[in-house]
C-alpha cells in the first residue's frame, strides 16, 4: 500500500501539477485507516530515534519529508530519511560528538535540519534549535547560554552570524552548514558541509556502527530530547529542557486526541525554534509517521501551501487574518456578479456553516443551499487559500477575533483553538471537535490537570511538564513547585457550564487602576485588534486614572482603503498620521468602548485617549518578541514621551525614534503626532454593578 | 575546459584569474564621419571582472556592442579564445559563449519569469521546431534538462517567489535580476552587463553587486561590465578600462585608475586643493 513513490526526484513535468499527488494521497487516506492502530503505544518507543526506526520498518516506502527545491517537490521516504539521518549521526560521532553535548540548529525549515536534530539525539547529544532571524546579540546570548560545541547552520548568512559570535562565545568547536553557496572561500579548519559529514559517516560506518547503536540504546524516557528557548517576553530567553517522556507522551496524547494518522500532510513553516514546530514536525510526525513538507522559502509559503494542501495545519491568528484581508481586498476588486454571489453565499455560510461543521441539526433546505455554496464559493475559496484538505486546523498564541474565527469555520474548515506553552510541551488545553468557540481555549488536553489559584492564575501538571530551565534552578523553582504544578503566568477561569478554560490576560499584566477598578490590557487590545485596520494595540492604565492606547495600523488594509478613496501617501508614517485614518481609528475605539462598557468587571478599561504610532512595532527594535508578542515594558519605556503627552492631555507632540534596520544598522525617524480623545460610555453600568 | 596559461594568478580573495579570454586589438569604430571608438586595445582575462567606465558618450556601450558582435569594428581585430573572430552575426557570437544584459531592460513582458529565462537556453536547444511544438520525444527530455539548469539559476538568484509571475508585473530591480538570470541560462564564458545598476536604489544595488560577485565566484564566469556608479565599479572589478571621447585614457586595477591623474582630470573631476 505504501510503495507509492512520490513524484520522482528529478522528474520535471511541463506543468508541475500537484493534482495527481492529491489523488494518490486520497487513496492513501482511505486505505490507511487500519494503520492508525499501529500507532498504539508499544514497548521500546521511548525516544525519537526509536520512533524513527519503527517508521522506517513499518512505513519504509511512504513519503516522510518533502521539500520544494528547484521548482519541484523533492521527497524522501522513511527508509531514505532513516538512512540519511544515520549517516549524519555517524558523521557526528566521527567529529567527536559526546553524549550531553549541545547542538545548536539555525536555519529555515528544511528536511536536512530536522535530520540533524534527530541525528544529534542518536549520538546522545541535545539539539537546540534557534530563531534564525535573531539579531546577532540575541543569538550570541543563546549560543553562550546553551554551551553548544556544535552549530548547524542553514546557509552562509547563519554561518556569518555564528563566526561573529565566536569572538565572544569560546566553546563552539564545529560549525556545519547545509547550503554550500558562497562558502568556498571560508577557512574550513572547523567548518564542514553537512554533505561531507554524512559522507564521512558512511565511510566510517564499520568503525562507528556499534558505538552509535550503543548510544541509541542508552536513550530512555528521562534523557533529554531537546532544549528550546522561550521567546523571552520579559527579560532574556530561558532554555527549556524537555525529556523524551515529554515529547513522546505529548505526541501520543495529542495525536490520539485528534485521530492523527500516518497519512496526514503538514507544512513546516513556523520557526524551528518554536516548541510547536518541534512537536508537530518532529514529535507527532515521528509518532504517527506522517509527511512533513518544507516550503521553498518563506516568501513562497502561500503557494507551497496550496500545492501541498495540508490535512493538519497550524497557524497563528495573524496568518489567518492576513489571508482573510487578502480575500476581502480581492473581492472588492471583483465584478459585481461575483461580488453578489460571494456576499450571498457567505451570508448563508455565517448562518449555518458552523452548525453543519459541529454536527448540529440544520434544515434540509439550508443544507442543500450550503452544498450549492460549497460548489460555487466555499470550495474554490478554500482551494485558493490552500485549505481544501484541512481536517484539523489549530490556532493559538493570541486571541482570535470571533468574526475571523467564524469566517473560517463557516467555510467548513475545522479550525480550533489550543492553549499551551513551551514549558508544557505545547498542550495545556485544546478544543474537541464539536465544542469549538472563539472565546475559550478548550478543555484540558489528555493527561493534563488544570487548576486555578486564588489570584486567578492558571496552573497545570502534565506528562509534558518540562524538566527544568537549563542552568537556572532559581527560575525553575519559581515556576514549577515540588508537586509538579507549573504556573502559566496567565489569568483565567474555567467556565462552569462547559468546562472550558477562558484566558483573560497575562497574570502580571492584570492590574488595578487608580480608583481600584480591574485593568486587563490584553482584553482591550484583542478587541481592538479584531478590526482589520488595527494591526497592533498597546493599552496602558495600570495605576492610572484612565486608559490610553498606542495603535499600529495595518498597512495592507488601510493602504487598500486609501487607494480606493484616492488618498495619496508616501510612507507608512504619512498614512498613519492621515486625519481620515485617525477618524476611522477613533470610531473603532468608540465601538470597543461600547462593548467594554457592557462588561461589569472591566468597564473601567475604556480607552480615553489614543495615539497612532508613526512606526510599526518590530522585533528588530526589541519592541516585540520573535513570536511577535508585544514587550509591554519596552514599549512603555521607549515611547514614554508619547505616553506622558497622552496623560498630560496635549493634542500634538514631536518625537524622534531610533530604528534598527534588518542588517543591524541604526537610523532614526521623527514625526509630529496627533493625540486624540475617544468617545466614552458613561459609567452607569459600573455604578449599577457596584 | 580552459587550459591554464602560465601567466594565471590567484587574487587576494582566492579566485584564480586565468589567461587572456578576449583581446581587443586596435579597435576603431566609425559611423560615417563620427568616430565612436578610436584605436583602443585591451584584454579580458579568464575569470576576472572587467569594468569599462567613462563619462556619457565616451563610447562604452559601443565597445560592448563590438564585443557582443552587434557592431563590426571598422579597423582592428577581436580575438576570442586565442583566435581572431571572423565577421559574425550576433547569434553566432552568442553560440560562442557570450551573453549579455541590456541597459534598457529587454525582456518579454507578457511571458513569465520562468519562460523568459528558458529563452536563454535557446542556443543550447537541439530538437527541431516540430517536436518542440507538439512537445514529444526528444523535446520533452530536453526541456526537462533545460528546466533543471534554469531552476538552478532561479535558486541561485533567489527569485523562486516570482517564478510564474509575468515579467511586466515586476518592479524594476527584479526585472534586472531576471535579465541577469536569462543571460546566465546561456551558461556564458563571457557575460556582458550593460549598466546593471542603472536606476536602482541602494538596497537593489547591494543585492545586484552580491549576485555579480557570486556568479563570478560560483560559476567562474568572466564578466565585463559598464557602470556609472564609481563606488560599485571600484568595489567589484579586478581591472578597469577608462574611456573618454572614444579613446582609452586609463587601464589597470581600481587603485591604479583612481590615482591616475589623466583619469581624475577627465572623469572624476579635477580636485581643487
Amino acid at each position: 500500500m505504501f510503495d507509492l513513490k512520490d513524484q520522482s526526484r528529478h522528474g520535471w513535468t511541463k506543468a508541475d501539477s500537484y493534482k495527481s499527488r492529491d489523488r494518490q494521497s486520497r487513496a492513501l487516506v482511505q486505505g490507511g485507516l487500519d494503520l492508525i492502530t499501529l500507532a498504539q503505544p508499544r514497548g521500546g518507543l521511548v525516544s525519537v530515534p526509536a520512533l524513527l526506526a519503527r517508521n522506517a520498518r513499518e512505513f519504509g516506502n511512504a513519503p516522510a519529508f518533502r521539500e520544494k527545491e528547484y521548482g519541484i517537490w523533492q521527497s524522501w521516504t522513511w527508509a531514505e530519511a532513516a538512512e540519511e539521518i544515520r549517516a549524519i549521526a555517524l558523521g557526528f560521532l566521527a567529529l567527536g560528538m559526546e553524549p550531553g553535548d549541545h547542538v545548536a540548529v539555525i536555519g529555515r525549515n528544511r528536511p536536512s535540519l530536522y535530520w540533524t536534530m534527530v541525528a544529534a539525539q542518536m549520538a546522545g547529544a541535545v539539539p537546540v534549535p534557534l530563531y534564525q532571524d535573531a539579531v546577532a546579540d540575541e543569538m550570541e546570548y543563546v549560543l553562550d547560554n546553551c554551551g553548544a560545541r556544535f552549530v548547524i547552520c542553514g546557509d552562509q548568512e547563519q554561518v556569518d552570524k555564528v563566526i561573529d559570535a565566536q569572538e565572544t562565545v569560546q566553546h563552539i568547536e564545529h560549525v556545519i552548514y547545509v547550503d554550500k553557496r558562497g562558502m568556498r572561500k571560508y577557512d574550513h579548519s572547523h567548518l564542514n558541509a553537512l554533505a561531507d559529514i554524512s559522507a564521512e559517516g558512511r565511510a566510517a560506518h564499520s568503525r562507528l556502527e556499534d558505538e552509535l547503536d550503543r548510544r541509541i540504546a542508552a536513550l530512555d524516557y528521562d534523557s533529554t530530547a531537546v532544549m528550546l528557548y522561550t521567546s523571552g517576553t520579559t527579560g532574556r530567553p530561558k532554555g527549556v529542557v524537555l525529556s523524551n517522556r515529554n515529547v513522546v507522551e505529548t505526541a501520543r496524547n495529542s495525536s490520539e486526541f485528534d485521530h492523527l494518522g500516518p497519512n496526514e500532510e503538514i507544512l513546516a513553516y513556523l520557526p524551528m525554534a518554536w516548541v510547536g514546530d518541534f512537536i508537530f514536525s518532529v514529535g507527532q510526525q515521528m509518532w504517527c509517521g506522517f509527511c512533513v513538507n518544507c516550503p521553498e522559502s518563506a516568501e513562497t509559503m502561500m503557494t507551497d501551501l496550496r500545492e501541498i494542501g495540508p490535512t493538519y495545519y497550524f497557524a497563528p491568528p495573524r496568518i489567518f487574518e492576513t489571508q482573510l484581508t487578502n480575500v476581502m481586498i480581492r473581492m472588492e476588486d471583483s465584478g459585481r456578479f461575483k461580488k453578489k454571489l460571494f456576499d450571498y453565499y457567505m451570508a448563508h455560510a455565517r448562518k449555518v456553516g458552523s452548525d453543519i461543521l459541529d454536527g448540529k441539526p440544520v434544515s434540509f433546505v439550508d443544507r442543500l443551499q450550503y452544498k450549492m455554496g460549497d460548489l460555487f464559493i466555499y470550495g474554490p475559496l478554500k482551494n485558493t487559500l490552500g485549505l481544501s484538505r484541512v481536517r484539523i486546523g489549530y490556532t493559538a498564541g493570541e486571541a482570535i477575533g470571533p468574526e475571523l474565527f467564524d469566517f473560517y469555520r463557516s467555510l467548513g474548515i475545522n479550525l480550533k483553538q489550543l492553549y499551551g506553552q513551551t514549558e508544557a510541551t505545547v498542550f495545556i488545553t485544546q478544543q474537541p471537535d464539536g465544542e469549538v468557540r472563539s472565546d475559550t481555549v478548550g478543555v484540558p488536553s489528555p493527561g493534563v490537570e488544570v487548576k486555578i489559584d486564588d489570584s486567578g492564575e492558571v496552573f497545570y501538571r502534565s506528562p509534558g511538564t518540562f524538566v527544568e530551565y537549563y542552568n537556572n534552578p532559581t527560575s525553575t523553582a519559581g515556576t514549577k513547585d515540588a508537586e509538579g504544578w507549573v504556573a502559566t503566568g496567565d489569568a483565567g477561569f474555567i467556565e462552569k457550564s462547559s468546562g472550558h478554560l477562558r484566558i483573560i490576560d497575562r497574570a502580571k499584566d492584570v492590574g488595578k487602576m487608580a480608583d481600584g477598578r480591574m485593568f486587563a490590557p490584553k482584553f482591550v487590545e484583542n478587541k481592538l485588534k479584531f478590526f482589520p485596520n488595527i494591526l497592533e494595540a498597546v493599552v496602558f492604565g495600570n495605576g492610572r486614572d484612565m486608559c490610553t492606547a498606542f495603535i499600529n495600523i495595518d498597512l495592507t488594509a488601510v493602504g487598500n482603503w486609501a487607494e480606493r478613496n484616492n488618498i495619496a501617501y508616501a510612507s507608512y508614517q504619512e498614512l498613519a498620521g492621515h486625519p481620515q485614518v485617525l477618524d476611522t481609528i477613533q470610531q473603532h475605539i468608540s465601538e470597543v468602548n461600547n462593548s467594554i462598557a457592557q462588561d461589569e468587571m472591566l468597564s473601567g478599561c475604556q480607552v480615553h485617549r489614543f495615539i497612532v504610532l508613526h512606526k510599526e512595532l518590530d522585533a528588530d527594535d526589541g519592541e516585540m518578541t520573535r513570536t511577535r508578542k508585544v514587550r509591554r515594558n519596552v514599549v512603555e519605556e521607549k515611547y514614554s514621551d508619547l505616553l506622558d503627552a497622552l496623560y498630560a492631555g496635549e493634542s500634538s507632540i514631536y518625537t524622534e525614534t531610533e530604528v534598527t534596520y534588518e542588517d543591524g544598522r541604526k537610523g532614526s525617524i521623527s514625526a509630529t503626532l496627533e493625540l486624540r480623545d475617544a468617545a466614552i460610555q458613561s459609567g452607569t453600568t459600573r455604578m449599577a454593578a457596584e | 575546459m580552459n587550459v591554464m596559461s602560465p601567466d594565471s594568478y590567484v587574487t587576494a580573495d582566492g579566485r584564480t584569474i586565468g589567461g587572456t579570454l578576449m583581446e581587443m586589438k586596435n579597435i576603431t569604430l566609425r559611423f560615417g564621419g563620427v568616430v565612436a571608438i578610436k584605436d583602443i586595445s585591451f584584454d579580458i582575462r579568464e575569470g576576472e571582472i572587467r569594468a569599462i567606465i567613462g563619462p556619457n558618450g565616451a563610447g562604452k556601450s559601443s565597445m560592448l556592442n563590438v564585443i557582443s558582435g552587434f557592431y563590426v569594428p571598422s579597423d582592428g581585430d577581436v580575438w576570442f579564445d586565442g583566435a581572431i573572430r571572423p565577421k559574425m552575426r550576433p547569434y553566432q557570437v552568442a553560440r560562442q559563449g557570450i551573453a549579455r544584459t541590456f541597459q534598457n531592460i529587454a525582456l518579454f513582458e507578457g511571458m513569465s519569469v520562468l519562460d523568459n529565462i528558458m529563452t536563454g537556453r535557446l542556443t543550447k536547444m537541439k530538437s527541431n521546431m516540430l517536436s518542440q511544438a507538439i512537445w514529444w520525444g526528444k523535446a520533452q527530455k530536453e526541456e526537462t534538462e533545460h528546466r533543471e539548469k534554469v531552476e538552478n539559476i532561479i535558486d541561485f538568484l533567489e527569485i523562486q517567489t516570482i517564478r510564474k509571475t509575468p515579467v511586466g508585473n515586476l518592479p524594476y530591480g527584479l526585472k534586472k535580476r531576471v535579465e541577469l538570470a536569462r543571460a546566465l541560462a546561456a551558461e556564458p564564458r563571457l557575460l556582458l552587463l550593460d549598466e546593471p545598476m542603472a536606476g536602482m536604489n541602494v538596497e537593489e544595488k547591494e543585492d545586484m553587486s552580491r549576485f555579480i560577485l557570486d556568479v563570478n565566484d560560483e560559476f567562474g564566469t568572466t564578466i565585463a561590465l559598464i557602470e556609472h556608479d564609481m563606488g560599485v565599479v571600484m568595489d567589484l572589478s579586478d581591472r578597469v578600462v577608462v574611456m573618454d571621447y572614444g579613446r582609452k585614457i586609463g587601464d589597470g586595477t581600481p587603485d591604479e585608475v583612481r590615482n591616475d591623474q589623466k583619469v581624475i582630470d577627465a572623469y572624476l573631476g579635477v580636485s581643487h586643493d
